[in-house]
């Protein structure tokens, strides 16, 4: 299959590759980058697991396209993490509050909270339950995923930072 | 984590030690695994639910760009040897596996050929090219038919019949003589285990050292070794099993299935790593199903509803290829219907049946239908009988006055507390209150149930189970590792284990490496499932820590020249008790035992390496109440839950944060099975839930918060902990029908079973109105 030339921005870095039409973000990002923190849950958009951040838009990389990246920037959960390691607000409160158990929706999950509360930075609890509804966990019940997206916001209007 | 350098963490929220890596995508799951050279499984599978092969023509298929190999079961029959699982045993009542379709298929995705390509893209191009000559055939779909038809799924079985039990019991005069007698049949609908991982492998042949590499999400990684070393007839120190992180398992992962071994098949026959990621489609399809089943009970009371008698006709649709064994769990339903209650007779009947469906695996509290029967039984005759539900538990419930208490089948009940559990959860969730409150809601036209379940559950050790291993080392920097023979998926044994040993050395727990499933370095192990790592892992970390303690102490005290009585394990250190000047740090301690050995007495030897194997008593046992209140929208059928309380025993608490994670998820999926999940069949065989569209999973606008009561009775193990893997699952079940059915009670709708969605609703409360 012919193969076009990609220009993206991954974590921050310029990235150049030539991709088939057909391959998914999700398998470039996993397969071409090594990035293997972007998990495939379902493959048919629903799970949210390969939740990536395109241009700070919430976005299923199992959905699109590499190619359709083209010229974008793209955010995956190992580019979350502070530069100087440790670990984010919104990682620190899941850790808190026990929001994970196999942890294999836990990047999705973690991205799309991210995107959400720079969105909404004092939500309401519906509004989080809602929120979350996009991504699927099958370990937790979503007892501490709610509390931390409660605690992570409520930590950050605290310090003042949003 | 919890700040300090020493103290007690046994019992307190530690925070996980597994986290960093897996909230920062640093978690390494089998699709993270690369091994160089490797190359990628995808298979062709049967469209129809049963019919005969006449040819699988490969041609086309091998000559696609990138297509190693096609194999059908042809090429594995000179290589594969069947085997058994280990907890079924050598000769035991065993569904016919095989890795591949051989001549005939006999369930809507079964496997025919595995096509091995340089990715998963090219495999599936090809898996697409392989032309199979099939002919349908009328398949035998569920437990009536499989019963009175003369089709087999299983032709070599000759029945249709997986299991059968026939366990009656001189109960003539308690039904003659009873007040009330009340026969309903429940039934349970096939939802499946769904871990957000799918099944998974990488295996690898490597002729030149006649060593077999398996990297694998599994459950149980010794299990895997020991069945893939019987299976290619190779000893079984050739053949290696890694697991890393898992995306979930809920016993779906527990054993060996079809595709796993064809895969390592695969590998054996071509000298190259071979990889299977199972999407999603497949997982649903063939991954293992679980949880359809019926039963028929009658139970005899008196004028005031003590139980005096039931009689249980258990049929199960296991399926076609079932592991382990043949799937059937009827004797886990027969042992533990008693329940929480004294009934004095119990006659046991179960039928497990073959159909051309996908075959059961095992899944979260496999035998959980004892408690979803009995809970449902308990409401029905309660209002037949004309009193509460709650009432008729407090009448018949095991009090700490009757224990030790032998049930009805047998077992040996003690160290237990339902009586406890039933009245806290009631507390908690305001039983009486609701009770008063409930006519005035219907009276504004909310229809509000509430909906209780009781249960004991055994603690998964028997045989095989019943033990597990630790190994301890401190190196000579002083570095504590601990290596065990579990294969932890989310039950947080990297922390629990590490609380437990940091408390008896005296250390924090993330000072403590922790290594696990690898066969070649970690004990034998049973494999993480049962909820029985509360048991055995707990124990055997524990006797191993104790025993390093003591062999630190003795070189200490040889070291500083005191009585080892006279030394206490702290904050990392060894020290003088009263004396906290005289003290080495962990690697001064560890230098001295390692590097220079010849210093040492005779009595003393050098290295700090201890092992210890734990072996759980008996029968342990856990129990819980379920207490949930829904309200039923009467237009759409809709069931909201409002409120949710769990009060759970499960002894001590290692880490109290885990165990309310454990109970949340489990009462999750339980909310799941009843009110969304459905894994549905058409009349033909095919099924029509594939995908997580079709396929509803509880969302976090689902679930509602879960409220914790604590009850702790120490078991007789080390520590005094149970289990609490399953209970959740257990248990939420009958609380959500019992509580719909509560709610509709009084439009005199019956509510005998699940799925209850809306269409099952909405159709309860029409066949009421019709009633009434």
């Amino acid at each position: 299959m012919a193969e076009h030339h990609l220009e993206v921005t991954v974590n921050g870095q310029a990235v150049t590759a030539m991709v088939e039409p057909r391959l998914t973000l999700a398998d470039f990002l996993r397969d071409r980058l090594r990035l293997t923190g972007t998990h495939l849950g379902c493959e048919h958009g629903v799970c949210g697991a390969c939740t990536v951040l395109a241009d700070g838009a919430a976005i299923r990389s199992c959905l699109v396209f590499a190619i359709q990246m083209q010229g974008s920037a793209v955010t995956t959960v190992e580019g979350l993490t502070p530069r100087e390691g440790g670990l984010s607000d919104v990682q620190e409160a899941f850790r808190a509050e026990h929001g994970l158990q196999c942890g294999f929706c836990t990047p999705g999950f973690v991205v799309s909270v991210t995107a959400f509360l720079a969105d909404h930075p004092d939500p309401t609890l519906a509004q989080v339950r809602e929120a979350l509804s996009g991504n699927l966990c099958r370990c937790t019940g979503y007892q501490g995923i709610v509390r931390a997206v409660q605690a992570a916001a409520r930590a950050r209007q605290e310090t003042g930072r949003d | 984590m919890t700040e300090g350098t020493a103290g007690r963490y046994v019992g307190a929220r530690v925070h996980r030690l597994e986290d960093p890596r897996l909230l920062t995508g640093r978690g390494s799951y089998i699709d993270d695994q690369a091994v160089p050279g490797m190359l990628h499984a995808a298979f062709v599978r049967s469209p129809v639910a049963r019919g005969s092969v006449s040819s699988v023509d490969v041609a086309a298929a091998l000559a696609m760009p990138g297509v190693a190999a096609v194999f059908t079961m042809d090429d594995f029959r000179d290589i594969y040897q069947p085997t058994f699982s280990t907890i079924i045993g050598r000769g035991a009542p065993t569904t016919p596996l095989r890795p591949l379709a051989d001549g005939d298929v006999r369930f809507a995705g079964d496997p025919i050929a595995i096509v091995i390509a340089e990715s998963r893209y090219l495999a599936e191009d090809a898996a697409e090219a392989v032309d199979v000559e099939l002919e349908p055939l009328p398949p035998v779909l569920d437990i009536a038919t499989g019963l009175s038809t003369e089709i087999l799924v299983h032709p070599e079985t000759g029945s249709n019949l997986a299991a059968a039990i026939y366990a009656p019991a001189d109960d003539e005069h308690a039904f003659g003589s009873a007040a009330h007698v009340v026969t309903e049949t429940v039934a349970q609908h096939r939802y499946v285990a769904v871990p957000m991982e799918g099944r998974g492998l990488v295996a690898s042949w490597e002729a030149g050292r006649g060593e077999l590499t398996i990297w694998a999400a599994t459950q149980a990684p010794h299990e895997m070794r020991s069945y893939c070393a019987r299976m290619l007839g190779l000893p079984e120190h050739r053949v290696r099993v890694v697991m890393g992180d898992v995306g979930g398992g809920f016993g779906q992962k527990m054993f060996v299935t079809r595709e796993e071994m064809a895969v390592v098949l695969a590998s054996y026959l071509l000298g190259r790593p071979v990889r299977w990621i199972e999407d999603r489609s497949e997982n649903l399809m063939v991954g293992g199903h679980a949880r359809q089943e019926q039963a028929t009970v009658s139970i005899a009371t008196d004028g005031d509803g003590h139980l005096l008698a039931a009689r249980v006709l258990h049929l199960e649709n296991v399926g076609s290829y079932s592991v382990p064994g043949t799937g059937s769990v009827g004797g886990g339903v027969a042992a533990f219907f008693p329940g929480p209650y004294r009934l004095p007779l119990l006659s046991f009947t179960n039928r497990a049946v073959y159909t051309n469906t996908c075959g059961r695996c095992a899944y979260r509290g496999p035998w959980l239908f004892e408690t979803v029967a009995r809970e449902q039984m308990m409401d029905i005759v309660a209002r037949a009988v004309g009193t509460d539900p709650l009432s008729l538990r407090r009448l018949n419930v095991i009090t700490d006055d009757d224990l030790p208490y032998t049930s009805a089948t047998g077992v040996r009940y003690d160290r237990i507390s339902p009586a406890k559990t039933l009245e806290q959860a009631a507390e908690l969730i305001g039983y009486e209150a609701f009770r008063r409150e409930q006519p005035a809601a219907r009276a504004d036209g909310r229809y509000l149930g509430i909906g209780l379940s009781l249960y004991v559950e055994p603690i998964q050790t028997r045989g095989p189970l019943g033990s597990e291993g630790a190994i301890i080392r401190i190196d000579p920097t002083g570095e504590i590792t601990l290596i065990m023979g579990t294969a932890s998926h989310g039950q947080s044994l990297e922390t629990t284990m590490a609380q437990i040993v940091a408390d008896v050395l005296g250390c924090r727990p993330d000072s403590i490496a922790f290594i696990q499933g690898d066969t070649a370095v970690a004990p034998w192990g049973p494999g993480t499932g049962g909820s029985k790592s509360a048991v055995i892992a707990a124990g055997a970390a524990q006797l191993a820590a104790e025993r390093m303690r003591d062999k630190m102490l003795r070189v200490a005290g040889y070291v500083l020249e005191v009585s080892a009585d006279d030394l206490e394990l702290s904050g990392g250190r060894i020290q003088v008790k009263g004396d906290p000047e005289a003290r080495l740090s962990f690697g001064q301690l560890a230098e001295a035992a390692y590097l220079n050995p010849a210093a040492l007495p005779a009595d003393i030897e050098p290295g700090l390496l201890v092992s210890a194997r734990s072996v759980a008593p008996a029968m342990v046992l856990a129990n819980a109440c379920h207490a949930c209140t829904v309200e039923v929208d009467m237009h759409t059928g809709v069931v909201t839950i409002l409120r949710y309380v769990v009060s759970e025993d499960c002894g001590p608490m290692i880490n109290p944060m885990v165990v309310e994670g454990q109970i949340a998820g489990g009462v999750a999926q339980g909310i799941g099975g009843v009110l969304f999940e459905h894994m549905i069949y058409d009349g033909d065989g095919n099924p029509l839930t594939t995908t997580f569209m079709d396929y509803l999973l509880p969302t976090a606008c689902e679930i509602p918060d879960v409220e914790y009561g604590h009850v702790v009775t120490p078991a007789d193990t080390p520590g005094g902990y149970k289990g609490v893997g399953e209970g959740g699952a257990i248990g939420s079940p009958p609380a959500v029908i019992n509580a719909v059915a509560d709610a509709l009670a009084p439009l005199g709708a019956r509510i005998t079973g699940t799925p209850l969605g809306p269409s099952q609703v909405l159709a309860a409360i029409a066949a009421g109105a019709l009633g009434s």
